[in-house]
């Protein structure tokens, strides 16, 4: 098993640590998982713990400018691994100048990831910072634990309204109560409601987009005829701090958010910055 | 813009208040938030919020009517009681800070008896309704602290008591107020475990408005039930300090509000032990 790989571009580096910097406001521990064109940040939390789901996709050759690997073998050409991102923020926090970050697979006395990172310095010596993150190597058999998971078959599709104002409210409701439903039709309206012994509040945004997917569930432009009524509302309940979480995890400023709800099932966010994909699946909470 | 829009529909209600900008009304709560919940009183002249605690001090904001753009009521009076900590963050719901691209609106209804409170706040077009039960009101206590009864009583500028009450030494149980015609003029002591302090203002100070002291008092206060009204204080911009001849301490704060008005919130306590007030120096 091998990885080693090097960013040399001041954007790319900022990019990578934004998205190192979202996943670690969402979750303690993740996989990384590493294949020949794609880095992935997944999580699979058990139904036990939450259920949430989270699964980044990132193009290794928008982000490396060297990469190179060679998985547990030829036929399953991958290294899975886990990771504290928490871990890894801190050690690109020196990268924000750095004239190359290089992240290697290496043993010491046990697995790590290697940060280096090379910081400009006035005179001919070479500044150097290196960061030895420990990891553990998913082993095969557990592999399939992290596989994609499904695109749901969501009854709506709409665009997340302005973060400041969501944020807000979502972050007063939390005082009030554990769970927040969110409710959204596609008549571009979307509500978000907590309600407790004392009181009951809801939010309403309008004006959202919809935006059109095809039968693959690929977004496309073109708009495609809707069964469901456009007024009526579906409708998940969740756990309103990892909502919250989640609000306040965005580092990367995506140009747009798009919450799919699964009616009394799940909220699926879909996030879409550059070429940096993210998905958090977010269950219901049963009453 | 809320007023217009849903007017059609205010007939059940017996009160209707809204206003612009919701933070005239959050913050003047604000200062009197130290319990969870608070009776409201609703008149013809705008709306009195109390909270009490110990049965040994009570706060009231008053909110005038002339704050609210709009005021309508049906009665005379109307009272319940509420949770003010859910009202507060029903009311600061977009945002309690301040924010340069636009103010939070309000209509605030209320239908009677037994009716929850309906709040509709709006802000850059983005709706939120609030639903909050009401409660059986409480009576509240009557300090019967009148205006003939008080000995001393000045008025000054908050600004010099916010460091005495912000750095209250709270290992003492007590705060000791002075009010004299004579040298110390007004005194604040507490007295805790590392030690007394005393903090003087004399009369001639300019922070001082008005001097009316016939009497030297030495009343003693509960300094957790006084603490509370720092956050009255830290608001305000004038103080008036009165006690009465049993010792009862009245402070009333006048606070501006963002919009240039003048609301005010006053605090009753009565004292911890009598420390004789009577006597002559």
């Amino acid at each position: 098993m091998k990885f080693r790989g090097k960013i040399v571009d001041t954007n790319c580096i900022h990019h990578f640590s934004n998205v190192v910097n979202t996943i670690s406001k969402l979750v303690k521990t993740c996989i990384m998982r590493i294949t020949e064109d794609k880095v992935f940040f997944i999580l699979s939390e058990r139904v036990n713990d939450g259920g949430a789901q989270i699964w980044c996709e990132l193009p290794q050759s928008h982000f490396f400018d060297e990469f190179a690997m060679e998985g547990v073998s030829a036929e399953s050409n991958e290294i899975y691994l886990e990771v504290a991102p928490d871990l890894l923020v801190r050690s690109l926090r020196t990268a924000h100048s750095a004239k190359w970050v290089k992240v290697k697979l290496t043993k010491k006395n046990f697995p790590c990831l290697t940060i280096e990172v090379d910081l400009p310095s006035g005179s001919v010596h070479q500044r150097l910072v290196i960061h030895d993150i420990p990891v553990s190597v998913v082993a095969r058999k557990h592999w399939p634990d992290f596989t994609e998971p499904e695109m749901p078959r969501f009854d709506v599709s709409i665009a997340m309204p302005q973060m400041r104002l969501l944020k807000n409210v979502v972050d007063k409701m939390k005082n009030l109560s554990n769970y927040v439903s969110l409710s959204a039709n596609n008549s571009g309206e979307m509500k978000v409601s907590v309600e407790t012994d004392m009181a009951s509040i809801s939010t309403h945004f309008q004006n959202l987009f919809n935006p059109s997917w095809n039968k693959d569930n690929t977004q496309t432009q073109a708009p495609m005829s809707q069964d469901r009524d456009p007024q009526e509302f579906a409708t998940s309940r969740v756990d309103i701090r990892r909502f919250a979480q989640f609000l306040n995890s965005q580092q990367v400023n995506p140009d747009r958010v798009i919450c799919n709800v699964v009616h009394h099932r799940m909220l699926h966010f879909f996030l879409l910055h550059d070429d940096v994909s993210l998905q958090y699946f977010l269950p219901v909470v049963s009453r | 813009m809320l007023s217009t829009q849903r007017s059609d529909d205010d007939d059940q209600y017996m009160l209707v208040a809204c206003l612009d900008n919701v933070r005239n009304v959050s913050t003047i709560l604000k200062a009197i938030h130290f319990k969870d919940t608070a009776t409201v009183f609703a008149s013809p002249m705008g709306l009195k919020i109390t909270v009490e605690d110990a049965k040994c001090v009570q706060a009231n904001a008053f909110i005038q009517e002339a704050i609210f753009h709009h005021y309508v009521i049906k009665e005379e009076q109307l009272a319940f009681k509420i949770n003010l900590t859910v009202l507060l963050e029903c009311l600061t719901i977009f945002g309690s800070s301040s924010m340069p691209s636009g103010n939070t609106s309000l209509k605030m209804c209320y239908a009677g008896y037994g009716c929850p409170l309906i709040l509709m706040l709006e802000e850059e077009g983005v709706l939120t309704d609030c639903n909050i039960k009401t409660l059986e009101p409480d009576d509240v206590l009557d300090f019967d602290f009148c205006s003939s009864n008080v000995i001393n009583k000045i008025i000054m500028k908050s600004e010099c008591l916010k460091e005495v009450f912000s750095e209250l030494d709270v290992t003492s149980d007590i705060l000791q107020i002075l009010m004299s015609p004579d040298h110390p003029y007004l005194q604040f002591s507490t007295f805790g475990n590392a030690g007394s302090t005393h903090s003087s203002f004399p009369k001639d100070s300019e922070m001082v408005e008005s001097f009316q002291c016939s009497q030297t008092q030495t009343n003693r206060y509960k300094i957790s039930l006084l603490k509370p009204s720092v956050k009255a204080l830290a608001l305000s911009t004038r103080i008036s300090i009165r006690t009465d001849d049993r010792g009862f301490l009245s402070l009333q704060y006048m606070i501006q509000t963002e919009d240039g008005q003048i609301c005010f919130v006053e605090y009753y306590c009565s004292p911890d032990e009598e420390v004789d007030h009577n006597e002559e120096s």
